[in-house]
């Protein structure tokens, strides 16, 4: 039988049932991938569910750093009778089935290796406890994947120790289930697998973390201290992030009490009505949330936006559209966020590519919201945010100043005859705000959804109320040149092609266009990573006859806005598109790139 | 929201508070309500209670959702700021100000629509969690602004001003409140100003949730015979439970109610809630009792006001999440960012 044989350049992908603990043990062998100095790129893809169904778990080995995820598995951990039939199908020809023998069963294909491991049998045998028996299980796969790959085990011995720091007693049993798999391996499967884990150096310099993690921890370096929010998949582990930080980074000494206020709300309306009183107020305020939040949030947003609060939402997009699939990836809330509310409304948005950006740009959203007095949404999506990721270490510079924007203080206000709410004194379309309780005879206004004039008072005058829209347009304009640039993948524009990307997509980006240089086709690639759009990015557009734009959603979101908000005629505008809930792939990108330039044009999906 | 800036002459020997301020200081603009409009006299019964509580405008945060008694805070305490957002949302905005910075005094006007139909999930969860806040609802049975619709709180056997029947049963707001654990309950008339001040003034200064039900007729679509929230009706069905007067802190208990006819309800910075009792099973401290009081009220086609409950040692939201004493919104950099060398040491932990 013919083995797939590689050096660091696999996946793997585990089946499992969900609810019986798997997700830690697979991102347990992911990390220890991760500290043998390969990048990983570990995806976990659940059902919205909390127990039994079937769940898988993907974890892509490259040691040339590309991350996005990559048809075809080389090694299959079959850990889920209820899913054989499907993942014995995606196995590569070649490639490896490791599966719990205790039941032993026939997979009806002869070109796949098939390593057998009765894991429950052993289990039963070395633990009497039955929550044990069965949780071990997952470890014992760990073992088994230590040594076939010939990895190093004492990594995964001090993994286990730091993952039970403070309860000792469990580390013992969990080294007892990594050896059962390991010393089961070591007998069995000896030189057996031909793909291995050498060490290297390549993660020198990279952390394993996921977008939402990165975002709470930049949450609590950008200065929020409120943070209002609802549970929602896959935002959730956004706002806790930041309650796990916060716990730990923001307590004060000798009184213990929190230098933050961490709210559940009782829906998305309440906890963007939250954000946008502390804002108001002048504390830092964030919520985060998804897709259905978004739609429910949209008059508040609405509100921010009109009276000019500063306001600071992270949406991390989910399947759509309705509930849709809670727990796969989409970008298809980008018109949903760049015009959310109803009435004239545009807004900034923020899009990362990684959780590196995912920190950087948490704490650049509210320095945005403050300088502009506007919602700032910054779009993640699943697969960045729940995902862990091999990604740059987070930097801080200490002599970073929070930009709190134009607020008046008390002897501000002293030295003003009489403050304008709204008044363009600057002339880039942003005015002067107060905090209550600043001044006791100066500066007090009302803030409100209703059409104003420059004073904060309510106005019924229709052109009032036009020049109020007009001046809001200007502060938009302005905040193109404050939003982050492009990233453009040439030195300088050499091709009549461009290629035009977002958010997560990055990393399979990065290895589609070696894949097309491969092939002698240059393509210009540019990164949008702000609405609206700067100048670079118009020039970007300006100097291609064609764009091929890469988005995960149906419609082609992205060119629409594009379209819109530049008056770029459609034919010039080429969309790749991925929305089966699954992270787009370099195949997939050069396929539709190919398929285009040779004649046929890459519209739909595969 | 229509208003009209009020000239700023003032009588030279107008009376003055302890700030050397007169009551014309706590106005507003010109209401612009239709004449004899409740809501007014609720303005007006909030400038006196300010007025004698000495209260500093710019220290209170007055805000509201859409509607007319939320057009309301333009018509009083004109150096505070104000927020007037969106249909029955005020409770969340107050719920993040008032954690941005907990040293202002949160004053919320609500309406029945506002808080009974659209608002009434933010209205229980700010209730339930104890936010320290004077939260005020103008009840008058009807939708105003668009017309004289019912609203949630309209009786049953209410009818409206064009003789259709209420098909729905009324939301009892304050027996909702107690419920909910709010800290301070009471319903007033904003034609009894003689109860309604003290009583604001109290839940001005009880730190907690804070609760007033006030029954503030529509004079133009609820204000005729078969209307059960009409001037006429309340004052021939008013039953009040107690006559309160406020005793600000240090002074003297100078109220003689007959012996054993008295309550005193202690606030938190030191004044105090004198009330004479009017009922016999009158106790504000016991929340069973209070529920039951309504209820009997009810049922015997009374409008019971007065103060219903009080638990002035109860915590507030911020203590409950153990915030510090310190606004949140005045916190900078050096208190707010953990730094470079933190992050160094998040960095190891992800390797």
């Amino acid at each position: 039988m013919s083995k797939i044989n590689s050096v660091n350049d696999f996946v793997i992908k585990f089946a499992n049932v969900n609810g019986s603990g798997s997700a830690s043990a697979n991102q347990m062998f992911a990390k220890g991938v991760f500290r043998s100095g390969i990048p990983v790129s570990p995806k976990n893809i659940f059902p919205s569910n909390i127990q039994g169904l079937p769940t898988w778990f993907e974890v892509r080995v490259n040691e040339k750093g590309y991350l996005g995820r990559r048809e075809g598995i080389d090694i299959s951990v079959a850990m889920n009778p209820q899913s054989y039939q499907k993942d014995v199908t995606e196995l590569k020809e070649n490639g490896y089935l490791i599966y719990d023998s205790s039941w032993k069963r026939e997979f009806g294909r002869d070109d796949i290796n098939v390593l057998e491991i009765p894991l429950t049998k052993l289990c039963v045998q070395e633990f009497t406890n039955p929550k044990q028996r069965l949780l071990f299980k997952n470890l014992g796969y760990v073992g088994l994947l230590a040594s076939i790959l010939e990895m190093d085990k004492d990594i995964y011995i001090s993994l286990i120790e730091e993952q039970f720091k403070g309860k000792e007693k469990l580390i013992e049993p969990n080294v007892k289930a990594l050896n059962i798999g390991y010393n089961y391996a070591e007998e069995n499967f000896k030189d057996y697998c031909e793909i291995k884990v050498k060490k290297s150096d390549k993660t020198d310099g990279l952390i394993l973390t996921s977008g939402n993690d990165a975002a709470g921890l930049g949450c609590v370096y950008g200065g929020a201290t409120v943070c209002a929010w609802y549970p929602i998949t896959p935002s959730t582990s956004l706002a806790e992030s930041f309650s796990k930080y916060s716990e730990k980074l923001r307590v004060e000494i000798g009184t213990d009490k929190n230098k933050f206020a961490f709210i559940q709300a009782e829906d998305e309306l309440a906890a963007m009505g939250m954000t946008i009183g502390a804002n108001w107020n002048g504390a830092r305020a964030f919520t985060a949330t998804s897709g259905p939040g978004v739609s429910l949030m949209s008059e508040f947003i609405g509100l921010a936006y009109f009276a000019e609060v500063p306001t600071v939402l992270f949406n991390v997009q989910r399947g759509g559209p309705s509930t849709g699939m809670p727990t796969r990836t989409q970008q298809s809330d980008i018109l949903c966020s760049a015009y959310a509310s109803h009435g004239d409304t545009k807004h900034v948005l923020l899009i990362p590519s990684d959780p590196k950006e995912c920190f950087d740009f948490a704490v650049e959203a509210f320095d945005l919201a403050d300088k502009l007095q506007t919602p700032v949404i910054v779009l993640l999506d699943l697969d960045l945010g729940m995902n862990d990721w091999s990604t740059k270490e987070f930097e801080w510079d200490d002599s970073n100043q929070y930009d709190r924007g134009k607020v008046l203080s008390k002897e501000d206000l002293d030295g003003i005859e009489r403050f304008g709410r709204y008044l363009d004194v600057d002339g880039d379309g942003i005015p002067y705000r107060t905090y209550p309780g600043t001044h006791p005879e100066k500066g007090a206004y009302f803030t409100r959804g209703t059409s104003h004039d420059e004073y904060a008072g309510y106005t019924e005058d229709g052109v009032k109320n036009a020049e109020m829209l007009t001046r809001l347009l200007k502060k938009f304009q302005t905040a193109s040149s404050l939003v982050p640039a492009p990233v453009f993948n040439q030195e300088k524009n050499g091709s009549s092609m461009g290629i035009i990307y977002f958010g997560s997509t990055d990393c399979s980006m990065q290895e589609a266009l070696d894949v097309l240089d491969e092939q002698n086709l240059k393509i210009d690639a540019m990164r949008i990573r702000a609405f609206p759009f700067n100048l670079e990015v118009w020039e970007f557009i300006e100097d291609h006859d064609l764009l091929f734009i890469v988005e995960q959603n149906r419609d082609g979101q992205m060119r629409t806005l594009i379209m819109a908000e530049g008056g770029i005629i459609p034919d010039k505008l080429v969309s790749i598109l991925c929305f089966d809930g699954q992270p787009i792939t370099a195949k997939h990108i050069t396929n539709k790139i190919n398929t285009h330039i040779s004649g046929k044009p890459a519209i739909a999906m595969s | 929201m229509t208003y009209i800036v009020k000239p700023k002459n003032h009588h030279p020997l107008l009376e003055k508070n302890k700030l050397g301020l007169t009551r014309r200081d706590y106005e507003g603009a010109v209401s612009t309500l239709c004449a004899g409009c409740g809501h007014d006299s609720v303005s007006s019964a909030i400038v006196e209670a300010c007025f004698q509580l000495s209260i500093e405008s710019y220290k209170v945060a007055k805000l509201s959702g859409i509607g007319c008694s939320s057009k309301a805070p333009a018509y009083f305490l004109n150096q505070s700021h104000g927020f007037n957002s969106v249909h029955g949302r005020m409770p969340s905005i107050a719920t993040g100000a008032a954690m941005a910075n907990h040293e202002l005094t949160y004053l919320g006007i609500s309406g029945d629509g506002d808080t009974a139909s659209i608002g009434i999930g933010q209205f229980v969860h700010c209730a339930r969690r104890q936010l320290n806040m004077t939260y005020i609802v103008e009840n008058n049975g009807t939708y105003g602004l668009t017309k004289g619709q019912f609203s949630a709180t309209n009786d049953l056997e209410s009818k409206s001003k064009y003789g259709d029947d209420n098909l729905f049963p009324s939301i009892d707001l304050p027996s909702m409140a107690i419920q909910l654990g709010a800290s301070f309950v009471a319903r007033s008339f904003s034609g009894d100003r003689e109860q309604l001040v003290p009583l604001l003034k109290a839940a001005l200064s009880h730190k907690g949730f804070s609760f007033l039900d006030i029954i503030s007729p529509c004079v133009t679509f609820n204000n005729h015979k078969t209307s059960t929230k009409s001037y006429d009706y309340i004052r021939e069905h008013n039953d009040a439970l107690s006559k309160p007067d406020f005793v600000p802190m240090g002074k003297e208990i100078v109220t003689e109610y007959p012996s054993g006819s008295s309550i005193e309800v202690p606030l938190h910075d030191g004044s105090l809630l004198a009330l004479e009792k009017l009922s016999k099973d009158y106790d504000p401290a016991d929340k069973i009792q209070a529920i039951q009081n309504i209820q009997e009220s009810q049922r015997d086609g009374k409008v019971l006001t007065g103060l219903l409950y009080a638990d002035p040692k109860a915590k507030d939201l911020r203590e409950i999440l153990n915030i510090s004493d310190k606004p949140l919104n005045s916190m900078g950099k050096n208190e707010l960012c953990p730094g470079a060398d933190k992050l160094e040491g998040i960095n190891s932990g992800l390797r």
